[in-house]
């Protein structure tokens, strides 16, 4: 089909698509606990629904402007299809940076505890550092054999090193984001890294590359490997111990994922699930510890 | 004696042309993609502005992060470079003899100078980070869809104050967009991007020190919205010369002329 100019130019390429999934087959009529964990990410929001502690359902969408909808909007969703509602649910736990705005729950953990705790059960107990990538931060977690934060280091004031810098290079190259860290390892020989930290910066001196000629492969990469190495810096003053494993929406790019594990050379583990509901996860389980808890099951 | 300065920013470049210590022309330009070409044609349009040619000059020294480009390459032929901050200091000194602190903030550096003499003293400067630069006030701009001009007269007309809690400039675009969306007006975001900009650059400032006269250049200093925050924060009153991005290029030109300084 041939694209007019117009039709071109409208075309949002940071959008990443939005999806719900049930991946069990278990019925929830059988089971004792049912338990929600709602991420109110700064940019993605993700509702997790656990039947007696195993993911049921989930679902992932960006979080628009008022953050209390998109909770309502994100765990509605997860539940479609089900027969389930939120009224059903024994304990909601709310976690990520707007936390505060899930209205429908009974308490809110911070998103380093959830991710530490999601990243336990997404690759098991011998994980024991992790790096979680997000629309808006950074975060190199330490935890122990149950999951539990030993230390964290966070990166949350600057876009360098967070989905959002990708967001901003997928536009200006005008390649999907969910592309883009293919792209950038379509080049012969790794390019020098993109000198400039800041995400403006770092915009207008890949613009300047490309105009020089460059092909876009070949800016992707500097870029990438310029934002490699900025996590690199976090993760290394927290300390990287192995197992390593990535979650948040960036581990799904494979041109951050695999300079990570060349410059650092330790290959992180694969994940058995999407890697982005990590925070969701670790807050829907801690959403069982605490029902079970308050019903004296434990 | 006649020299010239040439200060080849990273958005303007700009040229003072100087008879005996007197400015006889300057003139500023867009920098291109092409900063050797963007630079000549401000150059030559300063000449013929003062009505002479290159040989007239005696001495070109050229400055800002472009200045390694112009060095000894024709039309130009820059004779020495100097960086931002002893030309910063020496264009200060010029303009304001009383002056003991600089702060120039440019389109993508900020940065705080201590003088004495016209000598620096201390300097501390931001390079990295596109939030304390002008470069921030000019994304803003976009964002609130108004003209990068109209942002300061827009904020000095409100009174109010609205926390900015956002650091980086691409994070800061979407916290202005969520404050339109909250229906806080066009005069009361501007003012709080100018209070969020001028917390940033006091607070580097104040690692070197302030100290009286307290003197403000660089394209960011035509901005009016942009000293009210700054005196506020810095407790101080400030100085903006007229014609203050010429500042340095004059520093250049200064120095141009004082060869064994």
């Amino acid at each position: 089909m041939k694209m007019t100019q117009a039709e071109v130019k409208t075309q949002e390429y940071w959008r990443w698509p939005e999806y719900r999934r049930t991946v069990s087959e278990k019925d929830w009529r059988n089971a004792s606990i049912l338990t929600a964990g709602v991420d109110i990410g700064s940019v993605g929001s993700k509702a997790t629904i656990l039947v007696d502690g195993e993911l049921y359902a989930y679902s992932v969408m960006r979080t628009g402007g008022v953050s209390q909808d998109t909770a309502v909007k994100v765990t509605t969703w997860a539940l479609e299809g089900t027969d389930l509602e939120i009224g059903k649910l024994h304990y909601i736990v709310g976690t990520g940076y707007g936390r505060v705005n899930v209205p429908f729950a009974k308490k809110t953990i911070t998103e380093i505890a959830c991710h530490a705790r999601g990243a336990h059960y997404i690759y098991g107990p011998t994980v024991r550092t992790v790096l979680d990538i997000g629309g808006q931060d950074c975060k190199a977690i330490r935890c122990d054999e149950k999951g539990k934060v030993l230390s964290f280091l966070m990166n949350d004031k600057c876009a360098a090193g967070t989905g959002r810098g990708l967001e901003v290079f997928a536009d200006l190259i005008s390649v999907p984001i969910q592309e883009l860290g293919k792209v950038s390892l379509n080049v012969d020989q790794e390019p020098s890294p993109v000198s400039n930290t800041c995400v403006i910066f770092a915009k207008a001196e890949s613009l300047a590359l490309l105009r020089q000629g460059w092909p876009k492969e070949r800016v992707a990469a500097a870029y990438h490997a310029a934002m490699a190495d900025r996590i690199v810096d976090l993760l290394t003053r927290v300390g990287i111990e192995k197992d390593f494993v990535i979650t948040g929406g960036v581990a799904k790019n494979t041109g951050i994922v695999q300079r990570l594990e060349r410059i650092l050379k330790i290959k992180p583990l694969e994940p058995k699930m999407d890697p982005i509901l990590a925070g969701a996860l670790g807050a829907g389980l801690f959403a069982k510890a605490l029902y079970e808890k308050e019903q004296g099951l434990r | 004696m006649k020299t010239a300065g040439v200060d080849v920013g990273a958005k303007f470049a700009k040229v003072v042309i100087l008879k005996d210590g007197q400015v006889i022309a300057r003139a500023k330009m867009l920098v291109g993609f092409d900063v050797l070409k963007s630079a000549s044609e401000v150059f030559e349009t300063a000449l013929k502005d003062a009505g002479l040619s290159r040989n007239d000059i005696q001495r070109v020294v050229a400055t800002g992060m472009g200045r390694n480009t112009v060095l000894q390459k024709p039309p130009i032929n820059a004779d020495e470079a100097v960086s931002e901050v002893v030309a910063d200091a020496a264009g200060a000194y010029q303009v304001v003899p009383t002056v003991k602190t600089v702060i120039d903030v440019g389109a993508e550096e900020g940065r705080g100078i201590k003088v004495e003499g016209g000598k620096v003293k201390d300097f501390v400067i931001n390079e990295r980070c596109a939030a304390g630069a002008g470069t921030f006030v000019e994304a803003m701009a976009r964002a609130l869809e108004v003209k990068v001009e109209d942002m300061g007269p827009l904020s000095i007309k409100s009174a109010n104050t609205i926390p900015m809690n956002a650091q980086c400039c691409v994070f800061a675009e979407s916290e202005v967009v969520s404050l339109i969306h909250s229906k806080i007006s066009k005069e009361d975001i501007a003012k709080a991007i100018h209070d969020a900009i001028a917390g940033r650059i006091s607070s580097m400032v104040l690692r070197v020190g302030v100290e009286k006269d307290v003197v403000l250049i660089g394209g960011c200093a035509l901005n009016p919205g942009f000293r009210p925050p700054l005196e506020k924060e810095l407790h101080t009153s400030i100085i903006v010369p007229d014609f203050p991005e010429y500042v340095s290029a004059l520093g250049a030109a200064v120095i141009a002329a004082n060869p064994m300084r």
